[in-house]
């Protein structure tokens, strides 16, 4: 579209729904139609992550700027059509970012480096071309092209490590499950997060389901398995949904089901719903629970690489790992490993969500301190007291004392004060007393 | 012992859906669910019999599985997040309001079935803690004077259809 002026895109995720950000978009339909221009797009996306101003609506010029409007209420629409887009006048009481002011704002932006969200808030969750146009399937086409066993020295060459908690290498589970002996193997997504706090993967299936997918799709390839399942937690009804269409729209264009583009190479990808069980997180609980019983951690070895779903050799990844894989295939190990310390490569999402002000999802390089993480990021402390600790790492993590601020947050160096990086969630507590309440 | 009648035409079509599907357990009992609003010790016995499936292994899942409830839902189904964000903001205070305003214990459902209080783990909407969630659509950022004033407008929009 040549002529267009203004893209006008609302965040329509979980948070945002619930924060009335569905009126807040049909009330910009209503006033878009009455007012017949068709150089103004509107266009629902994910989360954008910031959580703290929901419900959000992004304003871009067609050269690029970027407005972006919080705290946005039905009210409110008509003042943004009639200023903004009428008048070429941003509204400043309602702004929260724009090119010029909003210097608080610049860390937030500047510090972030969004490589498993890259889509989240950008593209339409719910439309397979949205994603193609930013560069979506480019990394199963090219992985194609090339042996299987590429892919394996991609990741292991860009350092990816499982996002999930443990941080096992990925490139070694997937080695293992290629080498393991069996003829049916199984690719598995862990989408069960359950660790309170942690939002990342509801945020990125929500905003973003078909990089799940195609990470899905790399690994199947990878280890040559012809069948997937995506474990889903039942408190995700919205994650679901938006996965069911992306597999459904993924089906149709030949990426997913027989003969995939034409290369003999088959896969298919169920999705099945947990029913309510924190420990079905655990992986061999969750294979379990898909196998359809109760779902009961059992000792490893052996681990689901060689005898996992179905006593068949099992690749299981949780979302946010998935959803790296496409942009490291595509974009070459070095998008990934120029970022992040010698032995946590990359970048983390992490969860930002108790006493802070700018509560929401981030995503930053692995090794940026606490300090930078809960002051730059977050903006620092909501309620104007003392930063006393933060939560990491969700039920089995740790309180870090604010006497720690300066920590690195990689694998090693949070796993060295006595915490760990889990999941990503990060609960920034005052009073030391509510901080210990929630470790007992 | 308990004698299952035949099986209903609903359970027999939801279980015919799932012939050859690997791990159909939990996904059957999960449609049932969502059709029919529970899942009774009947039903199991019913599904037990069609799929040749162990009668104690379906009520194991049924009972492991927090998902499953055994007996109907109230009219308005309130689910009280519990996770650490919730926690740190308040949600025990919650919990009690919603408990004082709707006369019903939390994790049961009121003698006039209007309501049933549930505590469910984290949500995933950390950041409007706390919040809850009103017959599937989520609320946040709550004080227990807003949860009161929602289920006040529950009872209303209840009164105003018929009930009461």
């Amino acid at each position: 579209m040549a002529n267009l002026k203004y893209r006008i895109k609302v965040a329509l995720a979980s948070c945002s729904i619930a924060a009335g950000a569905e009126d807040v978009f049909a009330g910009l339909s209503r006033e878009l139609a009455s007012v017949g221009k068709e150089e103004f797009l509107l266009q629902p996306t994910g989360c954008l992550g910031m959580c703290y101003c929901e419900p959000t609506v992004e304003i871009t010029t067609a050269g690029g700027e970027r407005y972006i409007y919080g705290y946005v209420g039905a009210k409110d629409v008509k003042l943004l059509v009639e200023q903004h887009l009428l008048s070429d006048k941003p509204v400043d009481d309602l702004l929260v970012f724009s090119p010029r002011g909003h210097k608080e704002m610049e860390n937030y932006f500047n510090k972030q480096v969004r490589i498993a969200l890259k889509n989240c808030g950008v593209i339409q969750p719910e439309s397979i071309d949205s994603y193609i146009e930013a560069e979506g399937y480019t990394g199963i086409k090219k992985a194609l092209q090339k042996p299987a066993d590429r892919i394996i020295a991609d990741l292991k060459e860009a350092g990816l490590r499982g996002r999930g908690g443990a941080g096992f290498p990925t490139y070694l589970k997937l080695q293992l499950t290629r080498e393991a002996e069996g003829k049916r193997k199984y690719v598995v997504c862990n989408a069960d997060e359950g660790d309170p706090g942690a939002f990342m993967d509801r945020s990125i299936l929500e905003s973003d389901p078909h990089s799940v997918i195609e990470g899905m799709l790399l690994c199947a390839y990878a280890i040559g398995a012809e069948h997937g399942y995506i474990y889903c937690r039942a408190e995700y009804p919205l994650a679901v949904q938006r996965l069911r269409l992306a597999i459904t729209q993924a089906e149709a264009y030949q990426l997913l089901g027989n003969n995939i583009l034409g290369s003999g190479f088959n896969f298919h990808i169920e999705i099945r719903e947990g029913a309510g069980a924190f420990v079905c997180g655990e992986e061999t609980a969750l294979l379990m629970s898909i196998e359809g019983r109760r779902g009961m951690p059992r000792f490893r070895p052996p681990y689901p690489a060689e005898k996992g779903l179905f006593n068949a050799p099992t690749c299981i990844n949780n979302v946010e790992t998935l959803a790296n894989i496409p942009r490291i295939i595509s974009g070459g190990p070095e998008v990934f490993n120029r970022y992040g310390t010698e032995t946590s490569k990359g970048t983390k999402v992490f969860a930002l969500a108790g006493k802070i002000n700018r509560g929401g999802l981030v995503e930053i390089p692995m090794g940026m301190t606490i300090d930078e993480l809960v002051f730059h990021i977050g903006g620092g402390i909501s309620t104007g007291n003392d930063f006393k600790a933060i939560q990491t790492g969700g039920p089995s993590g740790g309180c870090i004392p604010a006497a720690l601020k300066d920590t690195p947050v990689d694998y090693e160096s949070l796993t060295k004060i006595g915490a760990i990086i889990g999941a990503g969630h990060l609960c920034c507590a005052i009073s030391m007393n509510s901080a210990f309440t929630i470790t007992l | 012992m308990h004698i299952p009648s035949k099986a209903s035409d609903e359970i027999r079509n939801i279980v015919a859906k799932y012939r050859n599907y690997p791990g159909a357990a939990i996904p059957i009992l999960q449609e049932i669910q969502n059709k029919l609003g529970y899942v009774s010790p009947e039903f199991i016995l019913q599904v037990a019999g069609l799929t040749g499936l162990k009668a104690s292994e379906l009520y194991g899942i049924t009972t492991f599985y927090s998902q499953f409830r055994l007996e109907p839902l109230g009219e308005n189904h309130i689910q009280i997040c519990h996770g650490t964000a919730c926690h740190l903001a308040g949600a025990e205070r919650i919990t009690e309001a919603l408990e004082i305003e709707t006369g019903t214990e939390c994790g049961t459902t009121g003698k006039d079935g209007k309501f049933t209080l549930e505590k469910v783990a984290c949500m995933g909407c950390c950041s409007l803690a706390p919040v809850i969630s009103v017959n599937g659509k989520i609320f946040g950022k709550l004080t227990p004077d807003k949860a009161k004033r929602l289920i006040r407008r529950l009872q209303k929009n209840s009164r105003e259809k018929g009930g009461v």
